[in-house]
């Protein structure tokens, strides 16, 4: 039985390195904030490794409500998120080099599983963000939370939050995309080869 | 007779009640008010920046709605934002006759680039003690003052070359050269007495100024001015009155003559005579004062000498127009042909080609000379004149079509008028008395030409009454279409003379938002909440002081005693545009500080009684804005309060370092 890969599959790896290899240049998400007195709008880029954007700003609204404010050096995530993606990229070449298709299906299942962590991670960190409030902060709103949504719209007292992927994160998700469908595609030719 | 002439008059209103006079509230119509309407949310087209007369600062307002936008200080204290009361701004006020918190401030002039506006700098004149200022249009702050020296008053100021290479200031009344003390007299005023005009040379990136040379005229009174463009680029020319050389009774003296004159100077050979070294090195002392925007603060350096260019010596620079009859207005058309003498005795308007005048010279058409300068012939300048334009012209200012537009002081109107043809197109009244007028970009080689702005001298009617003196008044004229209509009246600040006008767009997106803290280099520069201190040096105290939404740090201070110079230097650690903090002490007889984002701004108090002294934020900051406040205790000279100082006992203060 033939499990070497197509050169369709070949070519995805380096698409798909590529992609991955982008989130060192491109933020992965945004989060979007806007309200009468702020038409001009705040925004907070995610990157793999830093959070960039009108972080000040949103740390001085947000000590009204008693919200932690949002350090760099808080996020461990921002240690091993750029390592996992290092790893991901090395094993990338792996597999071309070995040149197996079952390898290539797991390289793929990885990446589908990272993706999948790092949205837990990033719903536990604001779920984290928005319950666990200081106990002496100035205003306390009976019943609210300020987690902002996972992804889409949220409104919040005066504020509508917009979460969304960013460029990276578009291409991240372009990266899964492109290796589940040529896992697919394999997974046919190697169907069709056997029967 | 009389009775029944008066029951027949009071007959006829009463049968005709529909037959009123013309009013002023019926001069509006059509869609003035449409026209004039920014919805909330929506912006000006353009900002107009107004003089603000005798109340020394300048405003800023948008067109067409007429709204305050802004009022920015510059030759007068401002207690709103502690200008010239805070330690750091007090410098910008400084004279070679001290501190002068006031001025009287008429005219203004927007940098260019090629004969437009270019949205740089705004330059301001003070009339009373002579200065010139530059205004950032950044961050719409008083960047410099300069003090002109042989100046008896700086009204012919500030006008601008068209690349911003010079802002001039001509002397209004003319007085000794140096100061000297003189006798006043007619014959001492005729010996003694000298005007000045100054050339500012304007550094072309930092917009920093200094009195290239002065030009020594004799004495006369230099009115207003306008620099040549285009083709008469290189020229400057003044209106002056009083060439009869009066000391005395003006109102009759110095309307004696028919023709006073328009002063034409060749600044390029001025020049070049500078570098020639052509001009006279003369003694003298005045102030330049410089706004660092690093370390926010100002510094007053004194400059010792200025150049100076007499021509009557020098023969070729300086030549004389003929001009009836006391002129005030002396305007370039956008093309830099024609120049437009406004004669406020003269029942005409005289107008002036620039080719005429250049062969008038090159001819050697000269009528004779004035205290040793050439006069060129009347006709030999004139390009025509406008035959019965209306009582009291002052100002002209033009549209991108080639028409004129002057303001009527006595009879109490606009008239606009071709400059080609000479011909009168239009006229409308303004219901009171006219000075100045102004076309957005009008004194530009492209105006704007959409609106007129008149600017009063008088209201009366306009609004409701406040008292024996009536709120100042600008007024909006629509100039797009073949006939003037009048849109809207706007009350003004101070009494508004000049003013310019620049499209939003040119000034919008270049805003400063806040002044980035890692680039302060105040020297007493808190950065951030754990470099807060108080330091005592003899019976010197500096308050090192953060403020930030919603606290000041530190908010208890104690060991400050009974006259102690306690300085206050409060840096607000905000990066965000809008919020300013503003700082207060009771009892400082000092105004307050309003501290923008990124800023540090000083507040000096010297307690005179020992106590406890509230200070808060004056400028309501955030939903906490109420709370942020603190106290200063003061204990009697030679206490042993030690000095202390923080913010919130230890379990507070880690929950506020924690956020
Ligand atoms: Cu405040």
């Amino acid at each position: 039985m033939n499990n070497k890969l197509s050169i369709v599959a070949k070519i995805s790896i380096f698409l798909a390195i590529g992609c991955i290899a982008a989130l060192w240049a491109a933020p992965m998400w945004r989060i979007d904030l806007a309200a009468p007195q702020y038409p001009e709008g705040i925004s907070m880029q995610i990157w793999i490794n830093d959070v960039k954007g009108e972080v000040d700003i949103i740390n001085g609204l947000n000590h009204y409500i008693g919200m932690k404010t949002i350090h760099k050096e808080d996020f461990r995530e921002f240690v091993y998120l750029p390592i996992a993606l290092a790893v991901f990229c090395g094993l990338g070449l792996l597999v071309f080099i070995r040149n197996r298709r079952g390898l290539y299906y797991g390289w793929t299942g990885l990446l589908i599983g990272m993706a999948i962590l790092s949205m837990y991670d990033f719903w536990k960190w604001e779920y984290d963000y928005g319950h666990n409030l200081d106990p002496t902060a100035p205003i306390k709103v009976p019943g609210m939370a300020y987690q902002p949504p996972l992804i889409g719209y949220k409104k919040m007292l005066n504020f509508e939050a917009l979460s969304q992927p960013d460029l990276g994160g578009w291409l991240f998700i372009t990266a899964v995309v492109l290796l589940t469908a040529v896992s697919c595609y394999e997974w046919k030719r190697a169907k069709s080869k056997t029967v | 007779m009389k009775s029944n002439w008066l029951l027949l008059i009071i007959a006829a209103a009463i049968a005709m009640p529909g037959c009123k006079m013309k009013n002023t509230a019926s001069a509006v119509s059509g869609d003035a008010a449409a026209r004039t309407y920014v919805a909330p949310g929506k912006y000006d087209e353009l900002y107009n920046f107004v003089s603000g007369g005798f109340n020394g600062q300048v405003s800023v307002y948008g067109l067409p709605s007429g709204r305050l936008l802004k009022l920015i200080p510059v030759f007068s204290v401002n207690p709103e934002n502690g200008y010239g009361y805070s330690e750091e701004s007090k410098p910008m006020l400084q004279t070679s006759h001290g501190f002068v918190p006031w001025d009287d401030q008429h005219h203004l002039a927007l940098s260019q680039t090629n004969g437009e506006h270019d949205g740089r700098w705004l330059f301001a004149n003070a009339n009373n003690s002579p200065r010139v200022a530059r205004i950032d249009l950044k961050t719409f702050k008083t960047m410099e003052i300069l003090e002109l020296p042989n100046s008896g008053g700086n009204h012919s100021s500030p006008f601008l070359t068209e690349n911003t290479e010079y802002v001039i200031a001509g002397t209004r009344f003319s007085i000794p050269i140096g100061n000297q003390e003189s006798a006043l007299d007619n014959a001492s005023y005729k010996k003694n007495f000298k005007s000045t005009a100054s050339f500012i040379g304007i550094d072309k990136n930092t917009g920093h100024m200094q009195v290239s040379f002065q030009i020594i005229l004799p004495g006369m009174d230099l009115d207003l001015s306008r620099a040549g463009k285009g083709p008469s680029h290189g020229w400057f020319f003044f209106s002056t009155y009083n060439t009869e050389q009066a000391s005395t009774l003006l109102e009759v003296n110095a309307s004696q003559k028919d023709k006073d004159f328009i002063v034409a100077v060749n600044w390029k050979k001025a020049e070049e005579y500078v570098k020639a070294g052509k001009a006279k090195k003369m003694a003298a002392g005045y102030y330049h004062n410089t706004f660092n925007e690093e370390t926010h603060s100002a510094t007053s350096e004194i400059i010792k000498e200025v150049l100076t260019l007499d021509p009557e010596e020098l023969k070729d620079f300086v030549y004389l127009i003929p001009c009836p009859k006391s002129p005030h207005g002396c305007d370039v058309d956008p093309s830099g042909e024609y120049i437009v003498g406004s004669g406020k005795l003269a029942a005409l308007i005289p107008v002036f080609s620039y080719r005429k005048f250049e062969k008038a010279i090159a001819d050697k058409a000269f009528e004779g000379e004035y205290n040793g300068i050439p006069v060129v012939k009347y006709e030999a300048a004139l390009h025509g004149e406008v035959k019965k334009p209306g009582l009291g012209p002052l100002h002209t200012e033009f549209d991108a079509s080639g028409n004129a537009y002057t303001s009527f002081f006595v009879s109490s109107e606009i008239v606009k008028w071709n400059i080609k043809s000479l011909e009168v197109l239009d006229r409308v009244p303004t219901y009171y008395s006219i000075g100045h007028l102004m076309v957005p970009g009008g004194d530009t080689k492209k105006p704007y030409g959409k609106y007129v702005v008149a600017y009063n001298k008088i209201t009366k009617d306009r609004y409701l009454p406040t008292g024996p003196e009536l709120a100042q008044s600008a007024q909006l004229y629509a100039i797009d279409g073949e006939k003037m209509q009048l849109l809207l009246d706007f009350p003004t600040i101070g009494e508004p003379h000049y003013a310019q006008a620049i499209p939003a767009e040119k000034i919008k997106a270049q805003s400063v938002k806040f002044f980035d803290i890692a680039k302060n280099k105040h020297p007493y520069l808190s950065a951030g909440e754990k470099a807060t201190k108080v330091v005592r040096e003899g019976n010197v105290v500096h308050v090192y002081m953060t403020a930030i939404r919603s606290h000041l740090t530190p908010d208890n201070i104690e060991g400050v005693q009974v006259g102690d110079e306690v300085y206050f230097h409060v840096t607000n650690l905000e990066q965000d545009w809008d919020i300013p903090h503003g700082f207060a002490v009771k009892h400082a007889p000092n105004a307050e500080l309003l501290i923008m984002p990124g800023e540090t701004n000083t507040l000096k108090f010297v307690p005179a009684k020992p106590g406890v002294y509230p200070f808060y934020c004056t400028d309501f900051c955030s939903a906490l804005h109420q709370e942020m406040q603190g106290y200063l205790r003061v204990s009697p000279k030679g206490s042993s309060v030690p000095l202390k100082w923080g913010t919130g006992t230890e379990d507070t203060a880690r929950a506020v370092a924690a956020r």
